[in-house]
Order: C-alpha cells, then sequence, then structure tokens
C-alpha cells in the first residue's frame, strides 16, 4: 500500500470523525435584517401593552396555534401548531419521477410541518403611546416517509400581512407600517 | 495492512467515545469558554436589556422559545437548514452593571469557537446603543 493511499485513509477517518462546523455568518446581522424587520413589524398606537398580547393570543387561537409559553413582563408569547405540508406541484412532480422510474419505488413528498412562532410587544423609544409588535415563524417539515426536508424561517409577505390584518381586526386600532 | 487498519479502527473508536454519557459534562475549558460568552454592559435595566436581547435575536431570525424576567433567562431556537439554540442569561453585578451570557448549540454540537459569540455581542451592542465590556 502506498503512502499516498494511507494519507488519503487517514484523511478519510479525519473528515468522518470531525464535527460539522457552524456557517461564519450565522450570529450576523444580514444584509435583510433591517427589511426584515420591517416586515415582521406593526406599530399601535395604544398605551395598553397587555391588550396588544391579549389580541395577539387570540388572533394566534384563531389560526389555530397552541400557546407553548408567555412572560407578559416582556411582552412575549410563544406558540405552534402541526399542519399539512401537502403540495400540489410537488405531489404532481412526484407523480412524474415515479412514471418515469417505472413505478417501482415510490417517490416521497412533504406531508406535515410544525409551525413556531414568537410574538413580541414592546415599546417604542420615542413615544409613550405607541407599541411595536413583532412576529417571526419558523417550521419543520416532514416528508411521507418521516423525514425531515426542511428546517427554515418563513419569510413569505403574505403570511406576514395575513397576521397583521387580522391582529389590526382584533385591537380594533389601526396599523401604522413601519 | 492489517496494522494500518487495526490503526484506522482504533481512531475511529477513540473519537466515538467522546460520544457517549460523558458528553453530560463534557465541553471546553470552563474560565476560557465563559470569557468568550459573556460581555459586562454598564446599565442597571434589566428589563430594557432582556427586550433588546430579544429584539437582536428576532432580527437574527430566532424565534424566542421561552423567556423569564425574574431568572433572568431567554432561549430561541433558529432554523435555517440547520438548527441554533441558544440560552442568554442576564445577572446583575453590582448597582450599574449587568453581566450578558449567552451559549449556543449548532445542530447538536456546543458552540465553543469565539466567533459566533463575538457577532451575537456585536448585534447586541448595536440593539442596546451600549458598547459590550470583556470580563476578566
Amino acid at each position: 500500500m502506498s503512502w499516498r493511499r494511507i494519507c488519503s485513509y487517514i484523511g478519510l477517518v479525519c473528515l468522518v470523525s470531525a464535527c460539522a462546523s457552524i456557517p461564519t455568518n450565522a450570529l450576523k446581522l444580514s444584509p435583510t435584517s433591517y427589511e426584515d424587520r420591517q416586515l415582521q413589524t406593526r406599530g399601535y398606537e395604544t398605551r395598553d401593552e397587555l391588550k396588544l398580547l391579549i389580541a395577539g393570543a387570540g388572533v394566534l387561537q384563531d389560526l389555530g396555534y397552541a400557546i407553548d409559553e408567555t412572560e407578559k413582563s416582556l411582552g412575549l408569547l410563544t406558540a405552534s401548531k402541526r399542519a399539512d405540508a401537502f403540495d400540489a406541484g410537488q405531489f404532481a412532480g412526484a407523480i412524474f419521477l415515479s412514471v418515469l422510474g417505472g413505478g417501482g419505488q415510490s417517490v416521497a413528498i412533504d406531508k406535515e410541518q410544525k409551525i413556531r412562532a414568537s410574538l413580541v410587544v414592546s415599546p417604542s423609544h420615542n413615544r409613550e403611546d405607541y407599541f411595536l409588535v413583532r412576529i417571526t415563524f419558523q417550521r419543520v417539515v416532514w416528508d411521507t416517509q418521516g423525514r425531515v426536508t426542511r428546517i427554515e424561517s418563513i419569510n413569505d409577505r403574505d403570511i406576514y400581512q395575513g397576521f397583521f390584518s387580522k391582529l389590526s381586526k382584533a385591537v380594533f386600532l389601526e396599523a401604522h407600517s413601519l | 495492512m492489517r496494522f494500518i487498519f487495526i490503526i484506522l479502527l482504533a481512531v475511529t473508536v477513540l473519537n466515538a467515545c467522546v460520544a457517549t454519557r460523558d458528553q453530560a459534562i463534557a465541553g471546553a475549558s470552563q474560565v476560557e469558554l465563559r470569557s468568550y460568552q459573556t460581555r459586562a454592559f454598564e446599565s442597571s435595566d434589566k428589563k430594557k436589556t432582556m427586550r433588546s436581547i430579544i429584539s437582536t435575536l428576532q432580527d437574527l431570525n430566532f424565534v424566542v422559545d421561552k423567556a423569564d424576567l425574574d431568572l433572568g433567562t431567554i432561549t430561541a431556537t433558529k432554523l435555517s437548514g440547520y438548527q441554533i439554540r441558544m440560552t442568554v442569561t442576564v445577572r446583575e453585578k453590582g448597582e450599574n452593571r449587568l453581566l450578558v451570557r449567552a451559549n449556543a448549540q449548532y445542530n447538536n454540537r456546543t458552540i465553543e469557537e469565539p466567533g459566533p459569540y463575538q457577532d451575537f455581542f456585536m448585534a447586541l451592542e448595536k440593539s442596546m446603543f451600549l458598547t459590550a465590556h470583556a470580563v476578566d
């Protein structure tokens, strides 16, 4: 056995046993963090922080979430729900692939997801009668074979706009975009 | 040839040994790790500091799992093709000083290198409009 081959074996073992390292930008502010914050935040003219928090809990319940944790002194609510992750486009693609593959092997498609959200109410830095509500969503998706296919933040504009539209109705106040 | 395979096997087994029940108390040098993970802020407002930490975590795409003002703890998770779970604690040190400590796990591994913690505290400084001081 040549030394080159021995070295390559050792290198392979070291690679396999080494731990994957954290991505370099994982805890850095992203260039889009300001836009993300705007998308995820609305301001409300009120002096009643608790009222906003209760309204937020109500909207999350309307959307089928269970409240997991609360800390009203910090204006925090966390909630989660399990939901269907079926995607018609993905399903059509899976059928197409199955046909191409002769139908011998089934193609896994997304089946179920767990969505988590944290809602935070915080006072404005400048005004006493103004509070900010910020919500962030993330999800884990499993396929029909029980494997995790996605773990990600949800940054879909429609989802945030939909949530704040419902929240505004719930608090009977007009939401002001930042 | 056989000798080489025995060595390779021994290396693999030795590496695997760490992944046993000893993991419960495994970790880097305690003093070194605490210095990476801790910063002091010139502030006496614990509540405001905790709100800033929550805001920073949201800026970094975390979803907050739980928080407790009395205990001064916040735990949050980031999902982005990987998982980072982070706990941040705030405690008073003297009359006008708060110690903020963060520790995080990347997937199933504790983050022990200083870089990610420096990045986190840099983001927190921006949010608090304060300078973080290293702790001796």
